[in-house]
């Protein structure tokens, strides 16, 4: 067949996205947390979810991380081996095997994300060592190699996180979510509870790492300032469902819906 | 004829103690430990006329297994002699009518609390170790639940982080006794808490051992001639205790696996910790002929698994 390099179809149209979850829907007892959500998002590509607490945006997340069962809906992973299997009904030990060599995911509260009476560097060992790796030289030069990679200072590098500040231990979240480069980054409100100026910090750090590894984002954020500083499109959420959706400066800059307006103008 | 002539005669106690559903129980459940290496199986541990916590898994894997031809010998921590090991002893030889023994080769079910006699052991032999804390992931993870998920998927990390974090912080492994090993490479084990010098004794043995602990009611095995490897990294090696520089004072044998015994000066004596053994070498330089076994350390301190450990000190 000739190819016309000049002539091909646009990047987005050709690729499939990397993750593709389709009508989400989560209940707790009596609460529906999310109702029919779908999300996609391609490689390379950042993605937005802005909404009020308790619209089920950290549900979303804590979905697509494979850390609980969806009541309904599907989840594909374009990964090699796994790209036709809907990973909610995947069995266990390979969903398990899936979200350690392809899912990262910085929580907001790093008590969630670190073992808190490990060191550092063994936090982001723990991940390589999840995927056999036993050769103790290449641990340490790992972890040396990711907590660099997220600007951690690497003198601190055996320190337990618990006597570090907010904003290294979310550096070790993030080097210990990187550290098999994996194909998809989940953050959840990443820089929350930092003070500003680190704020900006971890920002920056984020935005170069989304630049270099060129890997799949989604950032999930009730502060507008992240989001428009990272994210290429962006989901509002509202009540578990999402109410608008659109590229950042679409969005931002033109909200349709009632509910966006209101968020976009109360920041401004 | 009558019934009576056709039942036994009527005992007090059955044969070796337990109940004949009892001994069927735990046999059954040995044949599946030996069947799946390392596993742990639930039993159901019975009472014994003594406290849970001294031997009682043990002693029931003995008394299951034990016949009127057995010979059987009772050690704990190495010691013929210490109260426990001789109680131990006693009952079983009153209530099985058997045979017992100090000397490792003349035994044929040995029944040990921390050790594994210093002579090889061969095929045919039974060891059973009494456990107290029958799950190596107790320490990382300390829900049961969660262990045993982590068992059936083979998920072992933890362990390993464990192992990662000993090398950060104290740049060598602190694990003494009770050292985890992984069994036919699948299950986690957790030998005992016999100190490391012997925990290689148990790859490749020839013998049967049987680790069981009726506190906790689970029973496991290792089948003669299996693997079974500690844990340790590519690049940092599993050590034993280096038993360097110790003679020790009553045989002058090196070596072995020693006791110290502090002296009044704050200096110390090394003694064997392995009775039986001890009490051959002395017969032996008072001029009897006593047979000696081959050891497992020979007198340069290589185990006789060559390959098996490295000394990269």
């Amino acid at each position: 067949m000739m190819t016309r390099p000049g002539l091909d179809h646009p990047r987005l149209v050709r690729e499939v996205p990397l993750l593709q979850a389709r009508g989400l829907c989560r209940r707790y007892g009596a609460i529906t947390a999310i109702d029919g959500v779908d999300v996609s998002v391609y490689r390379g590509e950042v993605l937005g979810i802005v909404g009020e607490s308790g619209s089920g945006k950290s549900t979303v997340l804590r979905l697509l991380n494979l850390e609980e069962p969806a009541d309904a809906g599907t989840y594909y992973l374009d990964l090699p081996g796994y790209a036709d299997q809907n990973l909610f009904t995947m069995d266990r030990y390979y969903r398990r095997q899936i979200q350690i060599r392809h899912i990262g995911i910085v929580y907001q509260n790093p008590y969630l994300g670190l073992r808190m009476r490990h060191t550092s560097s063994g936090n982001v060992a723990e991940r390589l060592i999840m995927a056999g790796e036993r050769n103790f030289a290449t641990l340490r030069q790992a972890a040396r190699g990711a907590l660099s990679a997220s600007e951690f200072p690497l003198e601190r590098m055996d320190d337990l996180p618990i006597r570090l500040s907010g904003g290294m231990q979310q550096r070790v979240q993030l080097a210990r979510a990187l550290a098999l480069r994996p194909m998809l980054l989940l953050l959840d409100e990443p820089t929350t509870g930092l003070d500003v100026s680190v704020q900006a910090l971890v920002l920056d750090t984020l935005a170069r790492i989304q630049r270099e590894l060129q890997i799949a984002t989604v950032i999930v954020s009730h502060d507008l300032g992240v989001i428009r500083a990272l994210a290429d499109r962006v989901m509002v959420m509202r009540h578990g469902r999402v109410i608008e959706h659109g590229l950042t400066d679409q969005i931002l800059e033109d909200p349709q819906e009632a509910y966006t307006q209101q968020l976009v103008y109360a920041k401004l | 004829m009558r019934l009576q002539q056709l039942a036994h005669p009527r005992h007090d106690y059955s044969y070796a103690f337990l109940d004949e559903f009892a001994k069927r129980e735990l046999r059954r459940r040995i044949l599946k430990a030996i069947a799946i290496p390392g596993y742990q199986v639930p039993y159901a541990s019975r009472e014994l006329p003594m406290a849970r916590g001294w031997g009682t898994g043990g002693l029931q894997v003995t008394l299951a297994a034990v016949g009127p031809t057995d010979t059987v010998k009772v050690i704990d921590q190495g010691a013929d002699d210490s109260v426990n090991a001789a109680n131990l002893r006693r009952f079983i030889a009153r209530m099985a009518g058997v045979q017992t023994t100090t000397d490792t080769l003349a035994a044929t079910i040995i029944q040990s609390r921390h050790r594994i006699p210093e002579e090889r052991l061969r095929e045919g032999q039974l060891l059973v170790l009494q456990v107290p804390v029958p799950e190596p992931l107790t320490h990382v993870e300390p829900s049961v639940t969660r262990a045993r998920q982590m068992h059936a998927d083979a998920d072992y990390a933890l362990i390993w982080l464990e192992l990662h974090e000993q090398l950060v912080r104290y740049r060598t492994f602190t694990g003494g006794a009770d050292y985890p090993v992984v069994v036919y490479g699948r299950y986690l084990m957790a030998p005992s808490p016999i100190p490391r010098w012997d925990t290689p004794m148990l790859h490749q043995a020839a013998h049967l051992t049987l680790l069981s602990a009726g506190r906790e009611k689970r029973l496991y095995a290792v089948p003669p001639y299996t693997d079974v490897r500690p844990i340790e990294f590519e690049d940092v090696h599993f050590q034993v205790e280096s038993q360097a520089g110790r003679v020790c004072a009553q045989t002058g044998a090196v070596n072995r696996f020693m006791n110290e015994v502090p002296q009044p000066d704050g200096s110390s004596r090394y003694i064997l910790s392995d009775t039986g053994y001890a009490a051959k070498l002395v017969r032996r330089t008072q001029g009897e002929v006593v047979e000696i076994g081959a050891t497992y350390y020979d007198e340069q301190g290589r185990f006789y698994h060559t390959e098996f450990l490295h000394h990269d000190d």
